[in-house]
Order: C-alpha cells, then structure tokens, then sequence
C-alpha cells in the first residue's frame, strides 16, 4: 500500500492503494467515480478511456503507481454541466442504445477532437476503432464525432 | 440509486388496476434511479397515484413507470411513450422511472427477451393511460358540473369549451385519483397519435453522456465485499475441492470458499443453464486484491460425467443430455458435415419431394455454417445480493429478474416474498442475461459471507464461462425442371446442441414439394440464446441459398422471391406458414424502390434479402466495394414492417445497430475450443466489429401501416447476413458459406 496525490477532474483526491493497482478500479472504487466503465482489463475495447492529461489513456491498464503529477480527466469531468460540445453531440444524435460503452465513446472522441479539429470521416473511424460497441451504435458515434467537430 | 428494504410489497397490490379492473391502492415507489437535481428542482409537493404505470403530481408532473428491463433497446422511453399518449401529456413533463418488480401488477412478464416488450404491453400500458385520462375527466366534470361527454384533453390539460373552464391536471390529480377505476375505456386511433409515432429521445441519453450511475456494476452500498468466481479452464471439468489457504492470505481477501449453484437439478429452471455449477469465490475489500488473489489459484479438477436432467422450458419438462469428454472445433466441423441418415427427423413434409429431386434437370445443394458465439455484453455479468435475517435483496442486470427470483428463492430456500430483484440498466444483454446463474452465485456468497457482495466476473470470467449461441449447420437443395422452375426445396438443419430450424417459415408455403429436416449433436458446452435465436443463422444460410437458386433459375433475386410469395398468397402449399407472404413482399417491393435496386453504380456490388422474425419483416440491399482487397459496406438500404412504430428515430438504432451487430459476427467473430479449452478469452483474440469496419450509411425505411406494433430488438439483423454474403458474391465471385466469413489476414480475391 501506499498513498497517492491525484488531481481528478481538476481536484486533487487522496488515496491508499496498491502501486499496482489499474487507476480504472482507483477511479472506481477507492474514489466513487464509476463513470469510467471495465469491459476488458485488457486494452481492447476502451470503456475504461479517461485523459491523462490531453490524451486518451485505458485506465485499465495503467497502474495508479505511474500517473504521477498528470491531470486526470473523467467522463464526470469532461465538463462541468455535462454540455461538452461531444456530450451534447452523444445526445442530440440519440447514440447510446445500452450506453455502457458510451463514456469510453466520449472520452476517446474528446481527446481525438482537441487534436484534430477538423478530421475526415476516416480519420473518425480511424479514430474511434479502439473502442468497442457491442450494441453496435459506430454509425452514430460517427454522426455525433463530425457535428461536434462542427461546433 | 435508492434502496428501499421493504420485501412485501406483493401485500401492497389489492387488485391490479388494469386486468382486473380495480384500483391500486398503494405502491412501492422509487426504486431505481432518482430524478437528477434539474428535474428534482420542479418535483411536486404531493404525487397521487392513479396506476402502476402512473402517478400525477399536485404541479402536473407526470411519472410514468417503465415496467420491462431496459438493456439498450430504449424500452425506458419507448414504452411509458405509450402510456403517455393515452394520457394526453405533454412529453416535457414527464419524468421515467423504472418500475420495480412486480408481476403481479406488471402483466404479462417483465423481461427482455424475443423482441416483445412494446408488442405485449400495447394494449395494458395504453389503457393504463387511458384510464388516468377518463378518471381525471371524471373528476373535472363533477367539479364544474358538466357531462364528462363534454371535457377534452390536451397536452396535460383538461378543457370544457362550452363554458369555457379549463385546469391542468395537477388540479385534479387528487380528486381524480379517489375516483372508481372505469371497467372500460376507449384507446385512440392511430391516426389521432401525437406522441407514438414521434421521435422520442432516450431518457437517459444525458445520464448517459455524462457518465451517471446507471448500470449494475456502479451499484453500491455500505459495507459491500467484492467477490469473484474461478471456474474450470475446460467443458468436461469440473472444480474439486482443494486447499484454499493461501488465496485467504493475501491482501485484502476476506474469504475463500466453494460453493455449489446448482447441487440438484430438482427445480431448474429454463434460465439455470450454467456448465459450471461448482466454483471457487474469492471475496474481498476491492475488485484488483481479488483479481489478483484469484489468479493464484490453481484449481484442481476431475473430468465430469456424463448426465442428463430434466429442465422446465415455459411448463415443458426437457430432457438436458450432456456427454462426458473433452470437445474440439475441428471435431465439432467433421461431425456437422458427417450426418448419417439415422440422426435425421423429418418435421414437415409436403407433397413429394423425393420424386421431384428424382426427375430434376438441376439440383443445387450448398452447406452452410457458423461457430458458437460468445455475447460479449460490453458490461460483464455481475450482480449485487445481500442476504440476511431470512431476506434476500439482489440488485443488477438481469433479463429475466421474475424467473430468477424463484431460482434464489429455491436455492437458498428462502420464501419467493423475501427475495426481491431490483432491476438496473443494462450494459448490453443479447440473450446472455436470461441465464442468471450469477444473481444464485451472488446470493450465496452472501449468505455465507453475511455481507452485502457484489459479484463480478472479469472479461475473461464472462466470454469463457459458457452459454453460448450454439454451433449451427444448414444444408439446403433445390430442385429445377428443364424450364428452370423450382420445383422442390430442402432443408436439412442442425447444430451443436441444437438446430436452428424454421420448417414453416417461407420458402414453405410457395414450393410443392418441401421437406424439412432437423438432426442435433448434444455438447457439454453450454449454449442459450443470442439475440434472434436460430435466425441469426438460418436467415443468412436461406438467404445466400435462394441467391444461388435465382440464379441458376436465371432470374432477377427480387423477382424470384416475389413469384414465390405469390404462390404463397394465391395457392399456399401445406398448414402452418408462419408468415404474412404480403407483408413480407411488402419490405421487398420497398428495398427494391429505396435503394434504386435497378441502377447499377460502377465499383458497387449489391445483395439483397429479407426475413421474418419476432413478427416483423425486414429486408436489405447492401452496397460494397472492395478496397484494399477488403469489403467495404458502402450502403445499406433497409425497410421493416413492424406495424405501428412507437419511437421512430430510436426504432432506426436499434435497426442499425443489429445490422452492424449481425455483419459484425458473419465476418469476424467465433469461439472455438481445443480440448474442451475456449480459445478465446478476451477482445485481443476474440474479434469484434469495429468502427471502421461497420456500413458507412445506413438508410432505415419503415412501412407505413396502422398494425399494432411488433418486435424491433432483433429482426433487422439476421436478413443482412444473406444480403451482406450476396453482395460479396458480386464483388468477388465467390460465395460465402462459412462463417466468420473473413478469417483474420485472408484477403478475398475480387
Ligand atoms: S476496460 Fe480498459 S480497454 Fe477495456
Ligand atoms: S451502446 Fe451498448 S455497448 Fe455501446
């Protein structure tokens, strides 16, 4: 065990954990913050997808032990009243069908969008391949991706 | 999310308000989640309760309880959408919650499963909010003294034009609520829809984006272990107790202990299917201390024997036979296409099929086939329980929470009034959360552990534990005279453990001679369903089949099918067809005008079927073109009739999304097994679809009709797996039989 300083969301937090252990299950059971979602453990599908500082990183697989003095972004922090220009996208064009993979969804995009304001449909699905949807919404996703782009 | 402790809540119904007639008195409110902060700051002082379905508040608030498990097929909005048109509200002030289980108020099941959440409850919801209508009519009218013949509603309000009175129906939400329940009530006819038939958002879209609590495994509550099961790493093992010593040891762990799910087979149930009843449950302070304390454990195991057990299917006692030994993939393909004659049962035979393929000019005779699939829910199976004092509250996702909640009562012999299930979204279900096995593990570490526990399977615990779609194979023949007329068709379907069969689904009916086989090989790997049982194979076999037969009868593969559902509706052949031969040549005349199916574009190769299932018809035209020696799916027209379409924009997702999902599994997904070993465990060799490999466009196209509305979660995919294997045959030459049609780095040749 030992202690780490994180700065979440723009706050820092305390927390007691093995230096092993995935900031995923940090994020979600030391902390209370269970918006960032497991699917794999494994770096396959990206539900797990938060920002470690601008880029998109599978929480997952990324001991609470390396993360350091980087800023950590959540789905819950994405913005504060929940009207990133991704978020409203998500709704506008009705995405999510289950919605589990949807936070991963977001954050990826987010991420993708600050690096590439103006990206091609290609450079979309290029983008959003690491996360997976087993309900199969890609074809939103994508939508939602180029209007938040747009705006 | 709230909890609420109270179990005897079947005490609380007097008479269930909309079978019965009567009214319901009081009710057990809140479960689920509460309304977010926004929507909480215009709550009500006073809420009156008029149904299960609906309360008013004193401020013209609306709640509206969603009855069926909600498991991304948008039923939280689409359905109180129905109960909400009958009241005549406003949409915008209306808040969704879900209901807690009660089947006895909730009729006629709430479950998610076979596409029929809007289909069953069409009438009860509707006239659950047609009866709050006339109520606070009723209630209006007394006041102001008029006949209630007189009072219109409109959006939430009540209105007298005569005298030109009107009030929301806050105002009368009490007075209303005291009121007799009528007998009878007049529901709307589809043309005077305002809110069915409308695009509807789903509820908890925003939730969603921003990350809220929803799903199973956010659950928590104070004091909650963590806890994992270890299964055998083969079918045909099984766990034998061993030394568990070390595993306690290790931080963080509280426990370690074997527990046996189903020791005897006595009550099983039809959704008890688990192939590894015996299991290890590591318990513990949080879910990484146990990951890594379970991966130290080395199980030790005996190879099972071989049994058979008999097993409630809705009523119907089946007998389960599961052989000893260990299976292979490779084994399992040799013996699909080695069928003997002796293993083969006849299930519908019309006219004379021998003697027509005897006299034939041409026979055709393809074989088809796919793998077991693993469901790969994006949320992995999970579960809370706490069971204490004789109680046990289970809280989670779940398809089929009533059925299950008998299976805990059964197993931990508790008394069925004090097992609740609470019912949380879903992260994806698709047929796996009908087998709840993990809500009886769940419940029993609790009662061991005496702890409120949350259960988790890891991915690995989920894709290797079993339950799987089972292994089909098709072979079909079709007879043509010297004019190339159909003049005999065949079927001969089977699979590991089952076959995926529909002897009277079209082409029966619109062929003389039909014969329709079934032969089955029993497994010890466990199988169930998978989002369109059965069809999920046999449309695509079917369809890519009759593309053949078209085309060896040298016609267009529109029109042929067209001439036969002719048949099927001027002279049927034989009982039972199962289909409506105009509506389903409704779809195709519509796919046919949607996607210009005359013109040809240069680069596109184009397949086209169609399919009925869940009481729906859908058919596809897909575009693709070949890049870089890989398909690409251009465009895909759909149209579907389904009937009415309560919540067309969600409707459209949902169709979009089986399409990708049944592409998705053709081309690129299978479980196989060596020595009775999954091959597979997780995403890095299990594939899935992925973004850029889903249809660029989807058109989605609805018949417009006023049908009552039938199943959506599940008939658009089957149909594109023939239109997808059709439209490849044009852009290489070669048909597809075989799944997953794209066996990782084999380029298709164009
Ligand atoms: S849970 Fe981290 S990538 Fe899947
Ligand atoms: S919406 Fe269900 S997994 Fe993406």
């Amino acid at each position: 065990m030992a202690t780490y300083n994180l700065k979440i969301n723009g706050k820092m937090h305390e927390t007691d954990a093995d230096p092993s252990t995935p900031l995923l299950w940090v994020l979600r059971e030391h902390l209370d913050m269970v918006g960032t979602k497991f699917g794999c453990g494994l770096a396959q599908c990206g539900a797990c997808t938060v920002h470690l500082d601008d880029v998109a990183t599978r929480s997952c697989v990324l001991p609470v032990s390396q993360v350091g003095n980087h800023e950590i972004t959540t789905i819950e922090g994405l913005s504060e009243k929940g009207d990133h220009p991704v978020q409203k996208a998500w709704v506008e064009h009705d995405v999510a069908q289950c919605g589990y993979c949807q936070a991963g969804q977001i954050m990826t995009a987010a991420a993708f969008l600050k690096k590439n304001p103006n990206p091609s449909d290609e450079d979309i699905a290029a983008a959003m391949d690491g996360n997976i949807c087993r309900c199969g919404t890609y074809l939103r996703i994508r939508a939602a991706v180029k209007s938040a782009a747009k705006s | 999310m709230s909890t609420n402790n109270s179990l005897n809540r079947r005490k609380f119904i007097k008479v269930s308000a909309l079978t019965g007639g009567g009214m319901l008195l009081s009710f057990n409110l809140l479960t689920g989640c509460k309304p977010s902060v926004s929507e909480a700051a215009e709550l009500p002082k006073e809420w009156f309760q008029f149904n299960g379905y609906l309360k008013i508040g004193d401020n013209g608030l609306i709640t509206l309880m969603s009855p069926n498990p909600e498991i991304g097929q948008n039923v939280k909005t689409s359905m109180p959408m129905m109960v909400a048109e009958e009241l005549d509200v406003n949409w915008k002030k209306v808040i969704v919650e879900q209901a807690p289980l009660n089947t006895d108020l909730y009729k006629p099941m709430q479950l998610a499963g076979g596409s029929n959440s809007i289909s069953a409850s069409w009438q009860t919801m509707r006239t659950a909010g047609a009866t709050a209508r006339e109520m606070l009519k009723q209630a209006a009218a007394n006041e102001w003294k008029v006949p209630v013949s007189e009072i219109e509603t409109i959006d939430g309000k009540l209105i007298h034009k005569a005298s030109g009175k009107s009030a929301d129906y806050g105002e009368f939400a009490s007075a209303a609520s005291k009121l007799t329940v009528p007998e009878k009530v007049a529901l709307k006819k589809p043309k005077d829809f305002k809110i069915i038939g409308t695009s509807r958002k789903n509820v908890d879209g925003q939730k969603i984006a921003t990350g809220k609590p929803l799903f199973g495994l956010d659950y928590k509550e104070e004091g909650m272990l963590i806890a994992m099961i270890v299964h055998p790493p083969a079918f045909g093992l099984q766990l034998k107790e061993s030394d568990v010593s070390a595993i306690k040891s290790m931080p963080g762990i509280a426990d370690a202990f074997f527990i046996d799910v189903y020791p005897d087979s006595k009550n099983k149930q039809w959704c008890d299917v688990a192939a590894f009843t015996k299991l290890l449950a590591v318990v513990g302070k949080s879910t990484w201390q146990v990951m890594q304390a379970k991966k130290t454990f080395k199980p030790e195991t005996e190879p099972i024997k071989a049994s058979s057990e008999k097993v409630n299917v809705f009523g119907t006692v089946t007998e389960v036979i599961t052989p000893a030994g260990f299976e292979n993939t490779t084994t399992h393909k040799q013996q699909m296409a080695s069928i003997s004659p002796k293993q083969v049962k006849t299930v519908r035979k019309d006219g004379d099929p021998e003697a027509a393929f005897k006299k034939a000019s041409v026979i055709i005779e393809r074989s088809y086939s796919c793998p077991f699939l693993a469901h790969n829910a994006m949320e992995p199976m999970n579960f809370f329980a706490n069971v204490k004092d004789g109680q046990a509250t289970l809280v989670g996702p779940v398809q089929t929470p009533s059925f299950m909640e008998k299976s805990v009562s059964d197993r931990l012999g508790i008394p069925l009034d004090k097992v609740e299930v609470k019912m949380t979204r879903m992260g994806g279900g698709f047929g796996r959360r009908l087998y709840g096995h993990f809500l009886v593990e769940a419940a029993l570490i609790s009662q061991k552990m005496k702890a409120p526990v949350k259960l988790i399977y890891t991915r690995e615990d989920d894709m290797t534990n079993g339950v799987y779609r089972p292994a089909y194979y098709a072979t079909y023949r079709a007879a043509l005279d010297e004019n190339k007329n159909l003049i005999a068709f065949h079927v001969k379907a089977g699979g590991i453990p089952e076959n995926a069969l529909m002897a009277n689904r079209y082409p029966a009916g619109a062929v003389e001679n039909y014969l329709a086989e079934e032969w089955a090989i029993p497994t010890n790997i466990s199988v169930g369903a998978f989002r369109a049982p059965g069809s999920n194979f046999i449309a695509g076999a079917e369809q890519s089949f009759l593309d053949e037969v078209a085309e060896a009868m040298g016609k267009d593969p529109i029109e042929m099918r067209l001439e036969l559902f002719e048949k099927a509706k001027s002279n049927p052949v034989g009982k039972n067809n199962d289909y409506n031969a105009d509506r389903y040549a409704g779809v195709l005349k519509l796919v046919k005008e949607k996607s210009e199916w005359s013109k040809t574009q240069p680069g596109i190769s184009r397949g086209v079927a169609a399919y009925f299932c869940h009481d729906s018809y859908v058919a596809h035209v897909f575009d693709i073109s070949i890049k870089n020696n890989k398909p690409v799916i251009e465009k895909v027209t759909t149209a579907v009739d389904c009937g009415i379409v309560v919540n067309p924009d969600a409707a459209t997702n949902l169709s979009e999304g089986a399409v990708t999902d049944a592409v998705g599994h053709a081309m690129f997904s299978g479980m196989t097994f060596t020595n009775g070993v999954p091959d597979q465990s997780n995403f890095d060799k299990y594939r899935m679809i992925r973004n850029s490999e889903a249809p660029k466009k989807i058109e989605t196209h609805f018949v417009k009709n006023e049908i009552d509305p039938t199943g959506m979660g599940e008939p658009s995919g089957p149909p594109a797996i023939g239109a997808l294997a059709n439209a490849l045959y044009k852009a290489t030459g070669k048909r597809y039989y075989v799944q997953p049609f794209m066996i990782e780095n084999q380029p298709i040749h164009s």
